[in-house]
């Protein structure tokens, strides 16, 4: 008698959960690889915090709190740090053989991709929660439960968009070269936005980047609740941007993974 | 030949080497350039409104003020950059080569220090012609300059020498590559991107004993105001103090690697 099939949906469910063990598994027995990604949005929040905490002083800033203001632009840093390292490692495999063997399976490539994307926006939660620990330490205001849920929607979608970003541009130079590439992208995404100051003070030129960089949206409903309350006003953009993003440069991404050849 | 000329042959060598290394490998050359520069658009944008707070110096315009913030980001990343390239030498068995031909072993250290101090002065020249593209004014004109490139260029020397000297001592590219962070971290603790008067508690007052605050006020000053003696004798003492320290580590680093082969 023969066995029924087991459903497509089941293998391809599976296959991603294999792929998000391989990463915590990495993150488990090499817990040195993460410490870069955590220490450097920790560094430059308590850094940007020590060096430009005055600003709020000026006229134009919602909160008397810089630690509050920064918080989750260094949250949304480490998004980016962990999605991009996500390409850096895909980048390695395939150095090492194993984006190959992964290759000649026969599960589908999205679902290739699914598993590398998920794993880094469950990584992403890592760094962020420890910046916003110190955060809370130094005395950053607390965001409320909506506020808290909003952010970390935030950070774990920016993950995934740093994630499809570092794997298509992983694909394409199939060298782990390009990892200064996936990090300088991701870091200007999230910088060129009213990160630092309110977008009324920024100057002319970054005030137009910032308001036609999607990541603005992202940031905007990130911080409602570190600096005011959180309205659906305040949130559904970000969400669209999210979306956008993910969509474009996850077609992207796909579009590299069927054009590799195993 | 005389040995003199030998090694100088040798130490020019092994710069220009290094330099190579530096401008073909995207992961070396991309601290050094892409990420000051993108740091410098974003914070110039995004903080220039800081020069109108009270205490503030007396600035042409926000990027004037942080040239040399940027410039000294850059400075300490060629130096780190410098520490990973020489350790993946060691890694590859280069050095040991070097070791067993018949030139000085400290010219091994200083090749690679050189090859550091060109991309500093790379670096000081890269965020002038920004500078100056972007309309910042140079105050102390091109003598000012000239001061300002040399301190880069010494600077980056002497950090170069702290790098090489870990790469020494570990003979890992990760251990001195793991040294990124606290590179950011002595670069967040000086005046490099904000007055140090402005700054928050604690940071402002390791601030004002951070050895690389010297260094950035004697780049600076020659910027935004022109040249100050008594800034730029402190920016030298500063540097000589840390090249001390590096050629005292590596000297130290470079017996122990010949001892443990």
């Amino acid at each position: 008698m023969e066995a029924a099939a087991i459903p497509a949906w089941r293998t391809n469910l599976a296959t991603i959960a294999a792929l998000m063990t391989r990463a915590k598994n990495e993150l488990i027995r090499v817990p040195g690889a993460a410490i870069p990604g955590v220490l450097a949005p920790t560094i430059f929040f308590l850094g940007l915090n020590g060096v430009f905490g005055a600003l709020t002083q000026l006229q134009g800033f919602e909160t008397g709190s810089y630690e509050s203001f920064i918080v989750p632009v260094s949250m949304l840093q480490g998004a980016g740090f962990t999605g991009a390292a996500a390409g850096v490692n895909l980048a390695r495999d395939y150095e090492q053989g194993w984006v190959d063997r992964l290759l000649v399976s026969p599960a589908p490539r999205w679902v290739l991709l699914t598993g590398n994307v998920l794993a880094a926006s469950l990584r992403s939660l890592v760094p962020a929660t420890f910046v916003l620990a110190i955060a809370f330490v130094i005395g950053a205001q607390w965001p409320g439960l909506d506020g808290l849920v909003v952010c970390y929607l935030m950070v774990a979608a920016t993950a995934a968009v740093a994630a499809c970003w570092g794997s298509m541009l992983a694909l394409r130079y199939k060298s782990q070269a390009a990892a200064p590439l996936m990090q300088a992208g991701m870091m200007a995404l999230v910088l060129f936005t009213p990160a630092y100051a309110p977008i009324e003070l920024l100057q002319p030129w970054l005030e137009k980047v910032a308001e036609i960089n999607p990541m603005t949206q992202v940031l905007e409903a990130a911080r409602q609740g570190f600096v005011g309350g959180v309205t659906w006003a305040d949130t559904w953009p970000g969400l669209v941007a999210l979306a956008g993003l993910l969509a474009v440069l996850g077609a992207l991404a796909l579009r590299e993974m069927r054009r590799t050849n195993a | 030949m005389s040995d003199l000329a030998t090694t100088a042959r040798v130490v020019r060598a092994l710069g220009a080497r290094s330099i190579r290394q530096t401008f073909r490998r995207p992961q070396l050359i991309s601290p050094i350039v892409v990420f000051p520069t993108l740091l410098l658009a974003v914070q110039t944008g995004g903080a220039s409104a800081g020069v109108e707070l009270p205490g503030f110096p007396p600035v042409q315009s926000f990027l004037q003020f942080m040239l040399a913030g940027a410039m000294m980001q850059s400075m300490m990343l060629a130096g780190n950059s410098g520490g990973i390239a020489f350790a993946v030498d060691i890694e590859m068995g280069f050095t040991d080569r070097l070791f067993a031909a018949p030139i000085p072993r400290f010219a091994i250290v200083l090749g690679r220090l050189a090859g550091t101090a060109a991309l500093g002065l790379f670096a000081a020249v890269w965020f002038f012609a920004i500078g100056l593209i972007f309309g910042a004014e140079i105050e102390g004109g091109v003598p000012g300059a000239l001061l300002a490139t040399a301190l880069v260029t010494a600077s980056a020397l002497a950090v170069g020498g702290i790098g090489a000297a870990i790469a020494l001592r570990s003979g890992s590219a990760s251990v001195v590559q793991g040294l990124f962070p606290l590179v950011l971290v002595v670069l967040f603790l000086s005046s490099a991107f904000f007055p140090q008067e402005l700054m928050i508690e604690p940071a402002k007052t390791i601030a004002e004993y951070n050895p690389l605050s010297f260094i950035v006020e004697g780049v600076r000053e020659p910027i935004i105001s022109g040249i100050d003696a008594t800034q730029t004798l402190e920016a030298v003492a500063a540097i000589l103090g840390v090249v001390v320290l590096g050629l005292v580590l590596s000297a130290r680093a470079l017996r122990h690697r010949l001892r443990v082969g």
